[in-house]
């Protein structure tokens, strides 16, 4: 391709070679090769294997063995599998919270006093760091003998309040540990997008004696749509893949109150109580489904974009 | 602007606004202001029960001292910085490509192809586990850092090449057009006329790549074990596991872990937001 491109200055098109004559189909075949063989490599492909073995009962290094829908079977009769599932149901309704939590703080920050864009960035700070720190740093604020939380509590004159052991309160103790990331990055995607609100609307709409709840709900929500979009979609893409906090938080416990199916796929494929490869891609192949129906949302929807943008 | 700008509003309004301000950010960075206060107690604070009271001693050069000289930590970073900025370049390069051919030529199966990297994106990494696995101890790759890399660059690739190839559909296509009528070859117009445009695009998902795979702890323990291979986030588990209820070390520790990908938001800070909200206005 380099070689026979390379003459192009004296280019006398119509009369070259095949390559030239084809290079309008050549050239995103050949820009595209390296990055969609990679990715079929490594995303596409261990998709489909996974729906695969989860045909078959394997450790991981023996011959795998065909045993069809047993897998699924089991899993219906499986009270871990089942708490999984609602815990990760709770994450993902709980964790959309963050949608209005980011526009509150984006709402209180978009002002013009100074220093408010260090405000502003120190706001979107915990987004910045990794879960597993954050993790680390809920666990600490969590600890019943000395975390700041039952300091606190202490000082207003309540009990201590063991959240990560308590099997009824863990998966929320995580659920806020993980809100206050994803809080921070709806806030900065709602900032964006209260920058371009139209200035003029808000005007015309002030004049007609629009202010407060009315005009946030009629005037300012619905121009914050693709925003909003976005904080949807990635608070979703967050809630079914949490994985972080729980391995660093509870690893799962107290009683394994507080696995959700990407950890406990986990656990059954390379915990410790051996490898179970197939009941794991199972238990992965659920939540892709669940993820699926999400999956399917986005790509109508931007269909329905790239339809309109060529329209218009 | 909404809400209406607070130098509309009485005085009163206004300095309860200013000081609220402060008050309100310490409040959000409470957990995190914890840890750092705990870092630079020295141990006897521990010992003697005394947690939130002032240190008795400042120690905080000593804790982290310990963290950088007498730990794995170093080890760790240095790990993190060999897995991150091959995989920020793999991803960025691939991206830039495909986001090409995405963007300017038009083809059958385009949106096709389009669609099936946004798909692999959104995908809950999960079910990538176990194949993944395989697939990198049948290279021989299991517990080295080049496997690691090789599944970030390929997965970053799915979120890189909707942010290139949205960029550059935003681009003026009568540049390209003008190049082609001049009889410039493809991968020179890639090359001179694109690829300077894209700087910014580059910019911002390169300190995006960063952080997101800086901060990566999954795959590390899927992929890697050990101080040799693992990064940071996984260090860091074994790092409190040597330092068990030393809390100044441990608090020490996750600050030093939790720094880099802060210092390039810091830095980068405007290429980082224009990554992360970009599509959040139309």
């Amino acid at each position: 391709m380099t070689t026979a491109t390379l003459p192009d200055t004296h280019a006398d098109r119509g009369r070259g070679t095949w390559i030239r004559r084809n290079r309008q189909m050549l050239a995103p075949i050949l820009f595209l090769a390296p990055g969609v063989l990679f990715f079929l490599l490594y995303v596409i492909f261990p998709i489909v294997e996974s729906f695969q073995i989860s045909f078959y009962r394997w450790d991981g290094l023996g011959e795998p063995q065909f045993i069809g829908l047993e897998n699924y079977g089991e899993l219906g009769s499986d009270p871990a599998f089942e708490t999984s599932l609602w815990n990760n149901l709770k994450w993902l309704v709980l964790y959309l919270l963050a949608i209005p939590g980011g526009l509150f703080i984006a709402l209180f920050l978009n002002q013009t006093v100074t220093g408010i864009r260090i405000y502003k960035s120190l706001f979107f700070f915990p987004f910045v760091i990794s879960q597993v720190v954050v993790g680390l740093v809920f666990t600490w604020f969590y600890d019943p003998t000395f975390g700041l939380l039952n300091t606190m509590l202490e000082a207003i004159g309540l009990g201590p309040v063991n959240v990560l052991g308590d099997p009824r309160l863990a998966t929320y103790g995580i659920i806020l540990a993980g809100l206050w990331p994803q809080v921070a990055y709806c806030m900065i995607l709602y900032l964006t997008g209260l920058n371009a609100v139209d200035p003029e609307q808000v005007e015309a709409a002030r004049l007609d004696g629009a202010k407060g709840w009315r005009m946030l709900w009629f005037v300012i929500i619905p121009q914050l749509r693709p925003a909003t979009f976005i904080a949807f979609g990635v608070t979703i893409i967050g809630a079914l893949r949490s994985f972080d906090l729980i391995s660093i938080m509870t690893n799962g416990g107290p009683f394994g109150s507080t696995r959700v199916l990407s950890f406990y796929m986990f656990e059954k494929a390379l915990g410790e109580y051996g490898f179970r490869m197939g009941y794991g891609a199972a238990i992965a192949v659920v939540l892709f489904l669940i993820m699926l129906v999400f999956i399917a949302y986005f790509l109508w929807s931007m269909w329905r974009d790239e339809r309109e943008a060529r329209k218009g | 602007m909404f809400p209406a700008p607070i130098q509309t509003r009485p005085r009163p309004a206004q300095i309860t606004y200013q000081s609220m301000l402060p008050l309100a950010l310490i409040l959000w960075l409470l957990p995190l202001l914890a840890v750092a206060f705990f870092s630079v107690k020295p141990a006897v604070d521990f010992t003697a029960g005394n947690y939130w009271g002032l240190p008795s001693t400042f120690a905080g050069l000593e804790n982290y001292g310990k963290v950088f000289f007498e730990s794995d930590m170093p080890r760790y970073l240095l790990n993190s910085v060999l897995i991150t900025v091959p995989t920020v370049i793999g991803a960025v390069a691939l991206s830039c490509m495909t986001g090409f051919a995405l963007g300017v030529y038009r083809f059958r199966g385009n949106l096709w192809i389009f669609f099936m990297f946004v798909a692999g994106n959104f995908v809950p990494f999960q079910i990538l586990m176990v194949p993944v696995r395989d697939l990198t101890l049948d290279l021989g790759l299991y517990n080295t850092k080049t496997g690691l890399v090789l599944f970030h660059i390929a997965f970053q690739t799915g979120f890189c090449t909707l942010f290139m190839r949205n960029f550059i559909r935003a681009l003026p296509f009568e540049l390209i057009e003008a190049a082609r009528v001049e009889g410039v070859a493809e991968w020179r117009i890639f090359w001179f006329v694109v690829l300077p445009l894209m700087k910014p695009a580059i910019a911002a998902l390169s300190v995006l790549i960063f952080t997101f795979i800086w901060n990566d702890y999954f795959w590390a323990i899927v992929l890697t074990q050990g101080a040799d291979t693992q990064p940071v986030t996984a260090g860091i588990t074994s790092f409190n596991a040597q330092y068990r209820a030393a809390y100044h070390l441990m608090s020490a520790g996750s600050i030093v872990a939790a720094l880099p990908p802060v210092a390039m938001f810091f830095l980068m800070q405007r290429h980082f937001i224009a990554g992360l909200t970009l599509g959040a206005v139309k």
